[in-house]
């Protein structure tokens, strides 16, 4: 390793949950250290646009940055645990991470279900999309079908609108009444309330279905159109490009090669986000997809827990109310029966090794998939494979395993 | 008692070596259930390298990998494509003069027992495998060798015992082996004219008296690199660093997949039970690998694992017929060689089953020297 560092608090994930988590501990004088894998702070959520650099992530770093005591790592990926420190590969070379307590707040990413044709190019993951346009690509003029679930599908329909696409169809697959029923449960919280509100309002004049979703994508070196099934009748929609994302799943991999317990699929903690793990606990999206608001109250519990001050109930009793929302709210966007049976026995659910449902459908576990397969054996880690697996044939993933991010093998060596 | 079904042999352990037996067992008709807990090759099969390779440590070694990788040969011919089976051969990597004379040693050995091979220098070392380093002395070509994704391998195997009428009974824990059959966890016994013990490191807690050590080793696996390397490749250092000593050792071992990913090897620990990642270990092996093939340092690396070689004492497996339990047999404790001698392993125990004289003479590695 060529450089070795030590703090009090480590921090992993520079997002809401690990910003305000970094906070408390660094204004109380301790040594911190805050990783992030991506260059610029904020995480999936609060990640700038390009080019705009007076974004609230932007100035809690730089406020952070202001103590001595604070240390940040952007654009550095924890790959490995050796002990209590983490293995990391960053711009300048591999360090190495020792810590006393870790915040694990590595937020959460994209649900991406099969279905025939979603491995063409132009075919993306919702939020992807979102992520590629924001990085430059450039949609002016371009059909898009957004599709899927959740709430996630309105802003991002919402944002390739503002840079000029033509969004032809948001399809939902949640049944209306359900998402209505939710919508009208948020009076209690009504931030949420005017978000849903002004995204409807903006969006009015795009076509918006409930009840419905992608059967099949159809092209040939790259997408023509997608079938859809809207309520009983099916429909095929001419696009240039489509954007197909079934809500979030927590990114646990860091959680579970510490050994932290794993439960349907979320990091298990107390309500001062403890892990099952001594000295280690985990914050936001890892913990169960709970949303923004959740992120920055469990950050900021996670901090104050992990450097011993002393919990403030107001904090808890707040996220536990959040906590329920989120639930409510995830039951609402359940994902439908008829979504495991899209995939066809050629269609491809690791795109990664080519492993296809028909082939991985023989198995009773992911393991036993995995060796025969390969699927989840590629650079993605399985993070997508293993994700819809789940959903589809309710398999639990394989144990995590280093790397958790591909490194040169000099990093694995502890050399430059 | 609530389960009493009567096969005539019944094989513990799914792995490569009981999905063997199972075959050969069931291709000559016997009624064969095999059972695993875990399934088919979860275990030490899974964790390893596939290399099918004719070894010169001892002439019983090398009799039974000889044997092993002639029977290799027959199955590649029918292994579904996926299997991956290749006939890549190995380069035995002198790094200086005495390694020289050690390739030349091991060439006559080959030589005089009819397995061809075939003497590079420097030059043509880097002509076959130009991500070598420069400087190395040479090495030794033995085109026989070959690679096989290992766990599709065991599947194929056991697929084939099951259309020649096997069964499988997985995900049931056996907790003892008596001279007429096996019984489960919950008391359930299968019936069986003969047991064969293929439960690899799990052996030891199933039939007393037997000792296999864990030897616990790391390999790495990177992304494609199509053509980075065309053999598998080993150093002659390895029988020194490696096979013959009680303490921890690394060796530069890497294998072209057929994937084009490179497997990156090997290390030895003796009596580890953590499966977890050593790093110190770990950076030992690679830097070691990258003494012999420096670009390999700057390839990704996708995934690091380990497994557990079943070690006995005296390095060689336990084939054959236990001495006290007359229907027992022990197919186990095949080290870091079970891919290779599987294949001579099941020949051998299902001739003694059938009260055939083995192909080859099998008293080396007979149980009875254990006990």
């Amino acid at each position: 390793m060529s450089e070795s560092i030590k703090a009090e608090v480590v921090i992993v994930g520079a997002g809401p949950a690990g910003l305000c988590a970094a906070t408390g501990p660094v204004v109380a004088s301790r040594s911190v250290v805050l990783i992030d894998d991506n260059p610029r702070p904020g995480g999936q959520i609060w990640r700038a646009e390009k080019g705009r650099t007076e974004d609230l992530a932007g100035r809690m770093i730089h406020k952070l940055s202001e103590h001595e005591n604070f240390r940040r790592m952007p654009g550095t990926h924890v790959f490995g645990i050796d002990g209590n420190s983490l293995l990391c590969e960053s711009p300048g070379g591999d360090v190495r991470v020792e810590f006393e307590k870790l915040i694990i707040a590595t937020g959460a990413r994209e649900l991406l279900l099969p279905f025939p044709g979603w491995t063409l190019p132009n075919v993306f993951g919702a939020g992807g999309l979102q992520a590629l346009v924001k990085g430059g690509l450039d949609v002016s003029g371009k059909r898009i079908v957004i599709a899927g679930t959740g709430p996630l599908l309105l802003a991002v329909a919402y944002y390739l609108r503002s840079k000029g696409a033509n969004v032809v169809l948001i399809a939902e697959q949640a049944p209306r009444s359900r998402i209505l029923r939710f919508g009208l449960g948020l009076w209690r919280s009504p931030l949420k309330l005017v978000e849903a509100v002004w995204y409807s309002a903006k969006l009015l004049t795009t076509r918006s279905v409930y009840d419905s979703y992608v059967v099949r994508a159809e092209g040939d070196e790259r997408l023509r159109s997608v079938t859809v099934r809207i309520g009983a009748k099916t429909e095929t929609i001419e696009c240039d490009m489509l954007g197909v994302g079934f809500h979030l799943v927590p990114n646990t991999e860091l959680a579970e090669l510490l050994g932290c317990e794993i439960r349907n699929g979320a990091v298990v903690v107390d309500e001062f986000q403890r892990t099952t793990v001594e000295n280690v606990w985990c914050a936001g999206e890892p913990t169960g997809i709970s949303g923004l608001e959740s992120s920055l109250l469990e950050g900021t519990i996670a901090g104050s827990s992990a450097m011993g001050a002393p919990d403030s109930g107001r904090f808890l009793r707040r996220n536990r109310r959040i906590r329920r929302i989120a639930d409510r709210m995830n039951r609402c966007y359940e994902l439908r029966e008829e979504l495991r049976r899209l995939a066809d026995n050629a269609t491809i659910v690791c795109r990664c090794e080519d492993a296809t449902f028909g082939e991985m459908s023989k198995f009773d576990g992911f393991r036993a998939a995995k060796l025969q397969t390969r699927c989840g054996m590629g650079a993605c880690r399985g993070r997508i494979c293993g994700s819809a697996s789940r959903f589809l044939f309710g398999w639990e993933a394989d144990s995590a395993r280093p790397p958790i991010f591909p490194v040169r093998v000099s990093s694995l060596a502890g050399e430059d | 008692m609530s389960q009493s079904r009567t096969y005539d042999c019944v094989v513990v352990g799914a792995g490569i070596v009981g999905a063997a037996c199972a075959m050969h067992l069931a291709r000559d008709g016997f009624s064969v259930t095999i059972v695993d807990e875990r399934g088919v090759a979860t275990g030490t099969t899974a964790a390893g390298m596939g290399h099918i390779v004719v070894m010169d440590d001892s002439d019983a070694q090398f009799a039974l990998t000889e044997y092993s990788q002639r029977l290799w040969d027959e199955f590649a011919l029918t292994l579904p494509a996926d299997c991956d089976h290749e006939n890549c051969g190995t380069i035995w990597v002198a790094a200086d003069g005495e390694e020289l004379a050690e390739a030349r040693r091991k060439h006559d050995f080959y030589k005089t027992r009819g397995v061809r091979s075939e003497m590079l220098d420097e030059k043509t070392l880097r002509e076959a495998e130009p991500n070598l380093r420069e400087g190395l002395a040479g090495g030794l070509l033995v085109p026989g060798d070959s690679v096989v994704y290992q766990p599709r391998a065991a599947a194929e195997f056991v697929d084939d015992a099951i259309r020649n009428g096997a069964e499988t009974i997985f995900g049931r824990r056996v907790v003892m082996v008596t001279n007429g059959g096996i019984e489960f966890e919950n008391g359930d016994r299968i019936n069986a004219g003969n047991v064969v013990v293929a439960a690899g490191i799990g052996s030891c807690d199933l039939v007393a008296g037997v000792r296999i050590r864990r030897k616990k080793g790391h390999l790495v696996i990177t992304e494609r690199y199509p053509d980075f390397v065309s053999h598998q490749i080993v150093e002659l250092g390895y029988l020194k660093s490696a096979h013959s000593s009680a303490l921890d050792s690394v060796a530069f071992n890497v294998q072209p997949r057929a994937t084009e990913q490179v497997l990156i090897g090997s290390s030895r620990q003796y009596d580890i039970d953590d499966p977890a990642v050593d790093y110190e270990i770990l950076g030992r092996m690679t830097r070691r690998a990258f003494e012999y093939m420096p670009a390999l340092a700057n390839l990704a690396a996708v995934r690091v694992w380990t497994g557990f070689r079943p070690a006995t004492d005296d390095n060689l497996p336990l084939i054959g017929r236990h001495p006290e339990m007359p229907n027992v047999f022990l197919a186990a404790g095949h080290e870091g060689l079970g891919i290779t001698t599987s294949a001579g392993t099941a020949a051998i125990i299902a001739d003694l089953i059938a009260g055939h004289e083995p192909a080859i003479d099998a008293s080396p590695y007979d149980p009875a020297r254990i006990f």
